[in-house]
């Protein structure tokens, strides 16, 4: 049930619509199973699962709108949400910012929904909790993790005559392994479409590895160190700034974007120019809907582009008053690369430091940008081409605008939380003090 | 679900981009809200499904949690009303034991087949799993309370309000805000009501209804030629309260140090946007400030974050041992720790407590989400750590007969675990007002409201910003200060406390949307405490040039 396949929801929609007076309708129909297992200390501790669907329906007459929801799909019960959403719209306030539904939309084909990981089941999740606990118990490690995956489908149809539909399946798995004595802890992520991608063994012995390596961590100074950052410790960074990526908090003057006597820095270039990310929803590593949730299509797009700011993203009603098309929000990042290992980055280091993740950032000052954090679960010195020892985690202050102005080099790339992010070698990194924790 | 898809899902533009807002259900009318769909007789029949057919397929242990969650969140910015939004989720969950592991499942279809449908693939869930258990569950006893009920003890319930009546004392907010020189404003009013009704083999039957209230805003001023701009947060707390909170009652005010009013058992949401207005302009100019070290002020509203990460935090007893290692970390209070008897997590004037029963909290109910009634206990008692945060199946290993009843579930969806109750810090004895802590500093820095909030994953070292700085000079308040952000160690922190003030200034901050675990779920929390002076604690400057 928690599928309904292209043709079912056309027809669900299309009945949806045929009961409205409204003067615009608009209908999202949506549904989902996930089911996920959580272990810590070597042995399961929760797990299960989740089912729902649910259709919105969103009447306007003018600038004013309601919306009702909906799980139960006989006429009656379509009816009757139907008109209390037109109830709910003659009621509400005027929306002055109200834009009407979107017409018809061209949408290229989607590649995110893969039949493996639609099949996954209480078995398979046991099993790949086992692969990951199991190496861990032989080597004197103590492993937590977890695996979520989810199955499900997006449609949408509005009285404009647009109609889109979309299914999807995801599976994210992380794993942290601490060695007994508790004294190392190493973390892996992975996360893909397609669960045949995913191998919980293989991930897991990477975590180990960190763990037994991060053993005794020394302490060194803090200060301003040459760091390799692998692509799961830039990766919220990165994404924090994308946050600044709107151009109406830019125009406002109240962002990063926003420029000194007014207007916003695109077309300015504000790091460093070897910087390239752009969003592709039919990327093959990491897919996304081909449409937004207001039926925008999601096309390929740039967004820095030797280090120049290319685009902002513009909801539809800001576009409309600045004169411009709608940029919606991308589905995913991809930031390019290059050709280095993480092994030839490190032998390329004469001094600095390799950080697996970075942990609870948060922001300290949106005018610049500036995150604080703290580095986790597999922090090394790297002295003349070789990882000399672990070291003790730090707090760092620092700004991904100061950090991609930093570069020294790019590596390969690899899928983290559904973007593609390169190994980063980054100079003059911020860490402001240490921290004893393991 | 991730974070990113609440925003989306929220799609609510700015004023709901910056929250992390949960739009959990299906939408339904304001009148809605108030009506009662199911009775506790038609809950208790329902309920039964789930414990006689996990029995019958072989579980030892099963409870069921029928529940619906409201929510009504108004959004506005400036003189616009963004979106108002009413929400119902409706469900059941059911969580059981066989072989030793536990299972759980749930579902929306709240009839005797759903449920018992819900059930089996519970127990399946949990034999599937038990293959690969290595530690059993033990729970510890409970009392059957039989058929009970608890209500939070309000005095309006903001269901009940008419919705404009909220989005007119918001927009006024607003209005105060722009009069007094902000660019820009956004308000919004958080409000839940939880009805849940849980049963368990061990014979209880308790139905709840739980309220809680947060009206927050951001108002920003800009200086365009500049390019700079300042925001200043509501001094408000969410509250588990009904709208009398935002009555603005004259004995829910304080008047504090520097002639700034401080807000307790009520709000003025008025008033606060006046005062933020004319400090978020202040700010564009306020000095920036010197790094070193300082004897840091701290207010209530500003207080609450430190102890919910600092204390509150690294004493759930399952970080402590380890469930919570691969999200969240784990504790740099370990059990060894808590066995000596001696650990000074802080000196002799620190004394903090957890109480699930305190009147206008967050985390106040009845019972929590596994059957047992709820109760005060200490964590930290002059300074040395004495107890921790714990649920049915890990009191057995503090040693203990009873759970400390702090398990919580954010809907019938999720599975329950355990949660921090409200963790507050005693107030000091002897009479002694914030005024009296100001004239007892040299150099200081008097902090209020949150900001700007990250420790590392086993609590030891942290970084606070907050909503207002100002300099404390020989005694008196000099100004207001810039790009404040202490940083410290936990234990090093809660040593160097040197003066809480008395009972009358203690009040409540709290954390409406606390997350934890994996799933992710979010939980509302309150941390009581009067203002405290910390001595010689390290201040950076977190300015910057790009």
């Amino acid at each position: 049930m928690a599928i309904i396949s292209k043709d079912e929801a056309r027809q669900i929609l299309e009945k949806v619509l045929s009961f409205s007076s409204a003067e615009n309708c608009e209908v999202n129909l949506s549904g989902s199973r996930q089911g996920n297992i959580r272990y810590a200390r070597n042995t399961v501790s929760t797990s299960g699962v989740q089912e729902n669907i649910s259709l919105v329906i969103t009447s306007s007459f003018g600038k004013k709108s309601g919306v009702a929801t909906i799980n139960e799909f006989d006429d009656e019960s379509l009816k009757r949400a139907v008109k209390r959403s037109e109830e709910l719209a003659k009621l509400s306030p005027e929306n002055p910012e109200f834009m009407e539904p979107l017409g018809p939309q061209e949408y290229s084909e989607s590649k995110t929904f893969a039949e493996s990981t639609a099949k996954i089941d209480a078995e398979y999740r046991a099993e790949a909790a086992a692969d990951s606990m199991g190496p861990a118990a032989q080597k004197g490690v103590t492993a937590a993790g977890f695996l979520e995956h989810g199955a499900g489908f997006n449609s949408m149809m509005n009285s404009k005559g647009l109609f889109a539909y979309n299914q999807n399946t995801n599976v994210d798995f992380t794993v942290t392994m601490r060695s007994n004595d508790g004294t190392g802890s190493g973390w892996v992520t992975r996360d893909f479409n397609d669960v045949s991608k995913l191998d919980t063994g293989e991930a897991s012995k990477i975590a180990i590895d960190k763990a037994l390596q991060s053993r005794e961590a020394r302490a060194i100074e803090p200060g301003k160190y040459t760091v390799i950052l692998e692509p799961a410790a830039s990766v919220q960074l990165l994404n924090n700034m994308f946050g600044s990526f709107n151009a109406r908090t830019a125009d406002e003057g109240r962002s990063f974007m926003s420029k000194e006597g007014g207007g916003s820095k695109l077309g300015e270039k504000i790091v460093d120019e070897r910087i390239n990310i752009y969003s592709d929803p039919q990327h093959p590593e990491v897919p996304t809907s081909t449409w937004t949730g207001n039926g925008l299509p999601r096309k390929k797009m740039k967004w820095l582009e030797n280090g120049v700011v290319k685009n902002l993203f513009y909801s539809r009603y800001w576009a409309k008053e600045k004169g411009v098309e709608p940029v919606p929000f991308p589905g995913n990042g991809i930031m390019e690369g290059g050709d280095a290992t993480l092994e030839d980055m490190i032998k390329d280091t004469k001094r600095g430091i390799l950080v697996t993740r970075l942990w609870y950032i948060r922001t300290v000052d949106p005018q610049t940008l500036l995150y604080t954090g703290l580095t986790r679960d597999g922090t090394f010195f790297i002295e003349n081409g070789k990882i000399k020892h672990p070291v003790k985690n730090f707090r760092f202050n620092e700004s991904p605008i100061i950090m991609l102005n930093n570069l020294e080099s790019l590596g390969v790339q690899s899928r983290v939380n559904g973007n593609l992010i390169p190994l980063m070698k980054v100079r003059d990194f911020t860490f402001t003090s240490l921290s004893d924790a393991v | 679900m991730k974070r990113r898809d609440f925003i989306h899902l929220a799609g609510l533009g700015i004023g709901a981009s910056v929250l992390p807002v949960p739009l959990m259900g299906n939408h339904i009318p304001a009148e809605a809200l108030l009506e009662v769909p199911i009775d506790p007789v038609k809950k208790k029949m329902l309920a039964d499904v789930a414990l006689n057919t996990a029995k019958s397929i072989g579980a030892s242990y099963a409870d069921v949690r029928i529940g619906r969650y409201l929510n009504q969140y108004v959004f506005t910015r400036e003189d616009k009303v963004q979106n108002i939004v009413n929400t119902e989720s409706f469900g059941v969950g059911v969580r059981v034991i066989s072989k030793g592991t536990w299972g759980f499942a749930s579902t929306h279809d709240v009839t005797p087949d759903g449920i018992k449908r819900a059930t089996e693939e519970a127990v399946a869930i949990a034999k599937a799993n038990a293959k690969i258990q290595k530690e059993p569950v033990q729970l510890v006893p409970v009392q059957p309370y039989g058929e009970v009920s608890w209500k939070t003890p309000i005095e309006k319930n903001t269901m009940a309000v008419p919705v404009s009546e909220k989005a007119d004392l918001l927009l006024a907010a607003n209005a105060a805000a722009m009069e007094n020189g902000a660019n820009f404003v956004n308000s919004a009013l958080f409000m839940v009501n939880e009805q849940k009704y849980f049963a368990s083999t061990e014979g209880s039957y308790i139905d709840q209804d739980v309220h809680r209230i947060w009206p927050t805003f951001n108002v920003t001023c800009i200086d365009r030629a500049k390019g700079k701009f300042k925001s200043r947060q509501a001094l408000s707390a969410p509250m588990g309260m009904g709208y009398e909170y935002m009555d603005g009652r004259k004995e829910g005010k304080l008047d504090g140090p520097g002639g700034l009013t401080h807000y307790g058992k009520y709000y003025d949401i008025v008033e606060d946007a006046t005062a933020a207005a004319k400090q978020a302009k202040e700010m564009l100019t306020a000095k920036s400030v010197d790094a070193g070290k300082y004897d840091l002020v701290l207010d209530p509203n500003h207080l609450g974050l430190t102890i919910h990460e600092s204390v509150g935090h690294p004493l759930e007893l399952d970080r402590v041992l380890g469930y919570e290692a691969n999200y969240a970390g784990t504790s740099f209070a370990t059990i060894d720790k808590w066995e000596s008897k001696s650990f000074n997590y802080g000196n002799k004037l620190v004394n903090l407590f957890a109480d699930k029963t305190q009147v206008g909290s967050l985390g106040a109910v009845g019972y929590d989400d596994e059957g047992v009634k709820c109760k005060k206990w200490d964590l930290v008692k002059e300074g040395i750590l004495v107890n921790y945060q714990a649920i049915r199946d890990q009191a057995h290993i503090l040693g203990e007969r009873e759970s400390h009843g702090c398990c919580y579930s954010q809907s019938w969806s999720d599975v329950q675990f355990q949660r921090m109750p409200n963790v507050s810090l005693a107030p000091g004895n002897e009479t002694y007002s914030a005024k009296d802590m100001i004239k007892d500093v040299e150099k200081g820095i008097y902090i209020i409201g949150r900001g700007s909030y990250s420790i590392d994953q086993q609590r030891y070292n942290f970084q606070f910003g907050g909503t207002l700085f100002y300099e404390i000079k020989d005694g008196e308040i000099k100004g207001m200060l810039n790009d404040v952000a202490y940083q410290s160690n936990t234990q090093e922190f809660w040593n160097s406390c040197a003066k809480i003030c008395d009972e009358s200034d203690y009040r409540l901050f709290g954390s409406f949307f606390d997350g934890k675990g994996q799933p992710s779920q979010i939980s509302a929390v309150s941390h009581g405490s009067s203002t405290t002076r910390f001595n010689g604690v390290n201040v950076i400057n977190t300015g910057r040039n790009i």
